[in-house]
């Protein structure tokens, strides 16, 4: 027990007095700590019409993207009519981390759980249990394992998110040279399903005849780890064209290298962003142009099909509409899947008449 | 600028395992420096790297690879501090992100403020965090891996209360703040002549005064030194405040370099840096190794990441070599501690 031990030469009393205080310090600010990164609200409450709560737990808290589905979410769950709503998750986005959230929301009896999965099958067994007990599943952003939910609400159909990127690369590479593409998670699922498509499209349309995929990396949607996977990109392939980030926190901070570096203006960059993350990048000419959809929308839907789905309205069938307040009718397609919108291409002409 | 450790005779009670023995000759002391087989990995790794991707020390390569190890350089040096008195700190990924947060946030809320004055603020906001490790590790008696264990959730958990969703990006932040780590003076960064500064003076202090030396004899041995009139919980916890003004600094160069600070800035580089300092020679047991070789660990740790990417390798690799270093650096230790008590148990049986 002397490991990292320091000894100091005051009387037992004080000291045992200095380390229950100074333990007892600790454990409040650790507890005050978690509980305020935790969540805010706990959803508790009976199934019954008019007395419902619904819970969302996203990949990760405070995330600037999450705070605007969030936010969209949170709106549309006063106008859809639910008692109460609350957010709680993971302050990380690893695997497991957001099972713990689901059982808490299993046992306080939550009517609707709208999930964003960091992890398609991690998550699956919690969420069974949760049906189990009642609750309706809404998976949202990204989706789980279509057998653990009820409907997904999709930003946009994956296809043409994925073909938006790949167009928006070959215009702006002038249709030929390599490429590579900067992810977030290599099991994010919505991550691998745009990639999917875009190899797919690479390697079947003959206008990007000419373009090269050469590297897929990873930079585990974390500032650093982008940048360095970013520079890394740049050593490995000295003829790289261009980029493609289909992820926030990767195209942001892949700009940030790039307009920091000797690369700016060589190597174009595209992919999903945020417009306030972007636009000074945007503006510096480091970036052309990127997409996205308005990710607002994509809480408020989700709220809406929870609420449909909690009142028994919506079964999660293909071909059954709901109504998604201010943005109107939805359709459930193939494989329970709720389309929100189509993506909004961004540059310097209209990047200032967005706020998100 | 590898003889720290070795060169200045001292009164510490406790020599370092590294001192060289009378009439060993230059060479051999060189050998059997802590910090020559980490500086000798990070030579044979920039050259094999080189020979297999000349770009890999390209003006923009260099430049890369320097300012990744800016950050962890600095961080690595006040680790080492901490570490070398037989404790350990790993709320520094959270102090760092505090600060990285409060710089970008001061940038944002104060227009105008005077980026020294930034610098002035992240400083001592590093230093009350660092103090308060300190003052709860020499209060409290409580092994400091469980105290700073605490401060790593507590500071994290502050972090995330106070930014919630909030996040400021570069453009917030002046033009001039910025270029910090981007103008270079003769190819080497600015952030990374500050890291080399910084490495120096603590360096010279380690080795040159009697609070320094002092540090080395606390971690061979908190009961002797106490026996022996050194202040152990003051020099302890200066060394604790110390590493929080390094982290504080290392927070406001994150806000220069990066593009955005936010709530989950800097988590999980405290094991980087831990094993940037074991890896660079400072014995987790304390009482040996130098800061010197704790940049130099830094140093070596992010540039394996830079190589394997530049060579294509899989990323699982880099981790995996990283493990096999710590393994590496301990033995190297255990085998350079068994030789120094076998040398001292012939010497004193030649003197009986």
């Amino acid at each position: 027990m002397e490991l990292f031990r320091t000894r100091t030469g005051r009387g037992t009393r004080t000291r045992r007095i200095a380390t229950i205080a100074a333990t007892a310090a600790t454990i409040a600010l650790i507890a005050t700590g978690c509980a305020a990164g935790g969540g805010s609200e706990s959803g508790g409450g009976s199934g019954t019409e008019g007395d419902q709560t619904i819970t969302f737990i996203p990949k990760q808290l405070n995330n600037p993207y999450t705070d605007v589905v969030l936010g969209g979410g949170e709106e549309g769950a006063e106008a859809a009519g639910f008692a109460s709503s609350a957010v709680v998750g993971p302050l990380d986005a690893s695997a497991s981390s957001q099972v713990s959230f689901i059982n808490a929301e299993t046992q306080a009896g939550t009517n609707v759980i709208v999930i964003a999965a960091n992890d398609p099958d991690a998550v699956c067994s919690a969420l069974e249990e949760a049906r189990t007990g009642g609750a309706k599943i809404v998976a949202f952003d990204s989706d789980t394992n279509p057998d653990c939910r009820d409907v997904f609400i999709s930003q946009v159909v994956a296809k043409e998110v994925a073909l938006i990127q790949v167009e928006l690369i070959s215009e702006q590479i002038g249709g030929a040279g390599e490429i590579a593409i900067l992810s977030a998670t290599a099991n994010a699922t919505n991550q691998n399903e745009w990639i999917k498509f875009m190899e797919e499209e690479l390697a079947s349309n003959p206008d990007y005849a000419d373009i090269e995929l050469v590297a897929k990396v990873y930079g585990d949607d974390d500032d650093t780890k982008s940048f360095q996977e970013a520079q890394g990109l740049m050593q490995a392939y000295p003829n790289l064209k261009g980029i493609i980030s289909p992820t926030t926190v990767g195209i942001a901070a892949t700009a940030r290298y790039l307009s920091t570096s000797e690369y700016k203006g060589q190597v174009a960059l595209t992919g999903l962003g945020l417009p306030n993350e972007m636009r000074p990048f945007v503006k510096d000419g480091t970036v052309t142009e990127f997409a996205l959809w308005d990710p607002a929308q994509l809480g408020y839907v989700a709220a809406f099909a929870g609420k449909a789905l909690a009142d028994g309205d919506l079964t999660g069938e293909v071909g059954e509409t709901f109504e998604a307040g201010d943005l109107g009718e939805r359709e459930i397609g193939e494989g329970g899947i709720v389309i929100v919108g189509p993506p909004t291409v961004f540059n310097a002409e209209n990047i200032d008449d967005y706020d998100f | 600028m590898t003889d720290t450790v070795t060169s200045t005779p001292t009164p510490a009670p406790t020599p370092p395992p590294t001192k060289s023995r009378p009439g060993g000759s230059r060479l051999a002391g060189v050998l059997r420096l802590r910090e020559f087989p980490v500086a000798l990995a990070l030579i044979v790794l920039v050259l094999v790297t080189y020979a297999a991707n000349p770009l890999f020390l390209s003006p923009q390569g260099t430049k890369d690879l320097l300012l990744n190890a800016t950050i962890m350089i600095i961080l690595g040096v006040g680790q080492a501090l901490v570490i070398i008195t037989r404790n350990v700190d790993l709320s520094v990924g959270s102090i760092l992100g505090l600060v990285a947060f409060g710089t970008g946030s001061l940038f944002a809320n104060v227009p105008g403020i005077p980026i020294i004055a930034v610098f002035a603020i992240g400083l001592a906001f590093g230093a009350i965090l660092g103090a308060i490790n300190g003052l709860l590790v020499t209060l409290a008696r409580v092994p400091a891996l469980v105290i700073t264990l605490g401060t790593l959730y507590i500071y994290r958990g502050l972090n995330n209360a106070w930014a919630g969703g909030t996040q400021y990006f570069a453009d917030d932040r002046p033009d001039a703040f910025g270029a910090l780590s981007v103008d270079t003076i003769l190819g080497f960064p600015l952030i990374t002549l500050l890291a080399v500064l910084v490495v120096v003076v603590v360096a010279i202090v380690m080795a040159g005064t009697r609070s320094g030396r002092d540090l080395y004899a606390i971690g061979s041995d908190p009961d002797a030194a106490k026996l022996f009139g050194i202040p152990v919980g003051r020099r302890v916890f200066i060394a604790f405040a110390v590493n929080g003004v390094l982290a504080g600094l290392a927070g406001v160069l994150y806000a220069s370099r990066f593009n955005s600070v936010g709530a989950t800035t800097g988590t999980g580089l405290e094991l980087d840096v831990v094993a940037a300092a074991v890896v660079g020679g400072v014995a987790i047991f304390g009482g040996s190794g130098s800061v010197v070789g704790a940049a130099i660990g830094a140093l070596l740790l992010t540039t394996i990441t830079s190589a394997l990417t530049a060579l294509r390798v899989d990323k699982f690799w880099q981790q995996a070599i990283v493990g096999v270093l710590i393994l590496a650096a301990i033995i190297i230790d255990r085998v350079a501690s068994i030789r120094t008590a076998r040398r001292l148990r012939l010497s004193e049986a030649r003197d009986v």
